[in-house]
């Protein structure tokens, strides 16, 4: 084993340039292979980042119409909610974390002083603060004895605030009263919104106020919750359970997708991650492209190396080489090649994934740019048999020179 | 030893075939030393390659030592001249990359004996030519003299049953072509049989055995000075 391989670093270190040549493009290819694959996945953690961020892994269910007809009731009907729906998502749906419910009461005149101005007014549960990515300014958010004992209180954005209140009102808004919908509530809390401006232009008040005083009964319009740590396929069960859940208490065909309209966010999160994997498809495709054109350089190297060696493989045959002990001779000096040359580029792009981990902040565009363990197994196995392709026709054309032809004097 | 029976071989040049070779029969015997004389063009190039088994005849039969060389594949072909010949040519053919002692090895790495014991016999063999000390040099890093020495310890190091040497002595000076030649006279008195090719009638003389071949046949085959057709 050790004689063929010392065979092969003699020939390989007699033709320094050559071999340098072959090294690089290889290492080239694979370095810039690693790197992209490593760098898509980067991608991926940073949107992946994002969604955790952002927009919590939440399932939003709308009113809608039945479409099909179900136990003798027509198509076309109306499905609404109530405040019994809450409790039983609550109590038999799994993977509930956050709950709430939205009661749209609409734009309604909200004043303060001699200001005036129409807001959108929502009743609420508490975990809609969780649901909206509110983030409270001043004051608190709407808590359970506000429902409890339907207190006339509201939560304020910042766009209401700066249009009721004058600047350098004094203490701030908290505290204050205002008339929402000709009704006097006092002001908890004012939050900002991540989201849009819009968001911040809303007022909310507890959803059993809103109900009371806007004639509601226990009308309920949307329900929304999230689903904490649960995977994609625990959504999409809980999402069933809901849809099965909903079907059965207002009477609908469970397979009616518009009766309740139901959104799961992971959806959204499932499509860009499917995405993410075919942008690491076309990275792998593209990548692999590469390496073949490091390993066609290598091919064409070992087809000029062995043309240039004719003579010396005319002088092994006739002294005793077969022409297979050739063949392995050219194949192993083209594995060898594109192995060392593999590893060389796996380990510098592997280096400068790590360098760009340590360095690179938390950020939603690149994050923990990183290849698994597969990558690296594929890696190699890519070199070796590419690295076999690459010297076999050359190692064939060495294989069948005939002697009596390349020992001639020139 | 050597029996060559009615070898007849010819190539195509172009539309015309030329006869290299036509119903050659010879005979050698063990411990001989021949020499192979004519002329560019006389076909004695090509018996040397089909004695070499680095060619294989048209039609004829072909017996060294006792085996008939006939449809041997190239692996076996490469077999038998690794185990039966040692090859000397005119100009050396020692790998440049390699040192006289890889040199002079490497047969021997092709019956896959152990590096260490390869190394060890092919500096006896170095020796036996007087190049020990030249060892570690590189073919470029030697004389022509020097060189064909490596070659000739390199031809004898698996102890073949037959030495061909193809002009030994083309490329070298009359003095250094002695000295090789006295290197073959004292192999063959050892009891190896030696055959080589010259165009130099001189060269030829040193031999016990001289045959001319013209036009692919042999015209004369003298032994000792009288003839023996």
């Amino acid at each position: 084993m050790i004689d063929p391989l010392i065979e092969v670093a003699d020939s390989l270190r007699t033709h320094k340039v050559r071999t340098a040549l072959a090294v690089l493009t290889v290492a080239w290819g694979i370095f810039m292979l690693v790197l992209l694959l490593g760098a898509g996945r980067g991608i991926q953690n940073g949107v992946e980042l994002q969604f955790k961020d952002d927009a919590v892994n939440s399932i939003r269910i709308y009113q809608g119409k039945t479409t099909i007809a179900y136990n003798g009731l027509p198509r076309g009907r109306s499905i609404s909610y109530n405040n019994e729906d809450y409790r039983q998502v609550r109590a038999k749906v799994g993977h509930v974390d956050k709950l709430t419910a939205r009661y749209y009461v609409g734009d309604n005149l909200v004043s303060y002083g001699g200001q005036q101005a129409a807001f959108d007014i929502r009743g609420v549960h508490p975990d809609h603060l969780y649901l909206e990515k509110t983030v409270i300014t001043a004051g608190r958010y709407i808590n359970e004895l506000d429902l409890l004992e339907r207190r006339k209180v509201c939560v304020i954005g910042v766009q209401v605030v700066a249009r009721l209140f004058e600047e350098g009102e004094e203490d701030g808004p908290v505290g204050k009263l205002l008339e929402v919908g000709g009704t006097v509530c006092q002001v908890v809390g004012v939050f900002t919104d991540v989201g849009s401006r819009r968001e911040e232009e809303a007022v909310y008040l507890p959803v059993t106020t809103a109900q009371l005083l806007f004639g509601g009964s226990d009308r309920l319009h949307q329900l929304m919750y999230t689903v904490g740590e649960a995977s994609y396929q625990e959504s999409k069960d809980s999402e069933q359970q809901v849809r099965t859940l909903l079907a059965n208490i207002h009477n609908f065909s469970p397979e009616d997708e518009r009766a309740a309209r139901i959104y799961n966010n992971l959806d959204e999160y499932k499509k860009i991650t499917d995405l993410f994997y075919w942008v690491r498809v076309i990275v792998a495709v593209v990548g692999v492209g590469t390496v073949l054109t490091g390993i066609l350089a290598v091919s064409n190297i070992m087809v000029i190396s062995v043309s240039e060696r004719r003579r010396e493989i005319g002088i092994r045959k006739a002294i005793g080489a077969t022409p297979g002990s050739i063949t392995r001779l050219i194949v192993l000096e083209s594995v060898i090649l594109t192995t060392v040359a593999g590893y060389i580029g796996l380990l510098a792009s592997l280096g400068l994934l790590e360098l760009l981990k340590a360095t690179v902040p938390e950020n939603e565009y690149m994050y923990q740019p990183d290849v698994n363990t597969f990558v690296v197994v594929a890696v190699t196995v890519l070199v070796i048999v590419s690295g076999t392709l690459a010297g076999y026709l050359p190692a064939r054309r060495a294989a069948v020179i005939d002697p009596v032809e390349a020992l001639q004097p020139t | 030893m050597i029996d060559l029976a009615d070898i007849s071989k010819s190539y195509l040049m172009g539309q015309h075939s030329v006869h290299a070779l036509s119903d050659v029969s010879l005979n050698i015997g063990q411990g001989e030393f021949v020499a192979i004389q004519g002329s560019s063009g006389s076909g004695k190039s090509t018996l040397l390659n089909i004695l070499g088994i680095l060619d294989t005849p048209d039609s004829g039969a072909y017996t060294l030592d006792g085996h008939v060389i006939e449809n041997l594949s190239t692996s076996d072909a490469a077999r038998y001249r690794n185990r039966f010949i040692g090859f000397v040519f005119q100009s050396f053919n020692l790998i440049h990359h390699k040192s006289a002692l890889e040199n002079v090895a490497l047969p021997l790495y092709y019956q896959k004996v152990a590096r260490k014991k390869r190394s060890r016999i092919a500096m006896e063999y170095l020796d036996r030519v007087g190049l020990a000390d030249r060892a570690d040099h590189k073919p470029a890093e030697l004389s022509g003299g020097q060189s064909q020495r490596v070659a000739i310890a390199r031809a004898l190091i698996t102890e073949p049953a037959l030495l061909l040497a193809d002009e030994p002595t083309g490329a070298l000076d009359t003095q250094t072509s002695e000295q090789i030649m006295q290197i073959f006279r004292d192999v063959n008195d050892q009891g190896m049989t030696v055959v080589l090719v010259t165009h130099e009638p001189d060269i030829a003389a040193q031999a016990r055995r001289s045959i001319v071949l013209r036009d692919g046949d042999i015209v004369s085959d003298l032994l000792n000075g009288s003839s023996l057709l």
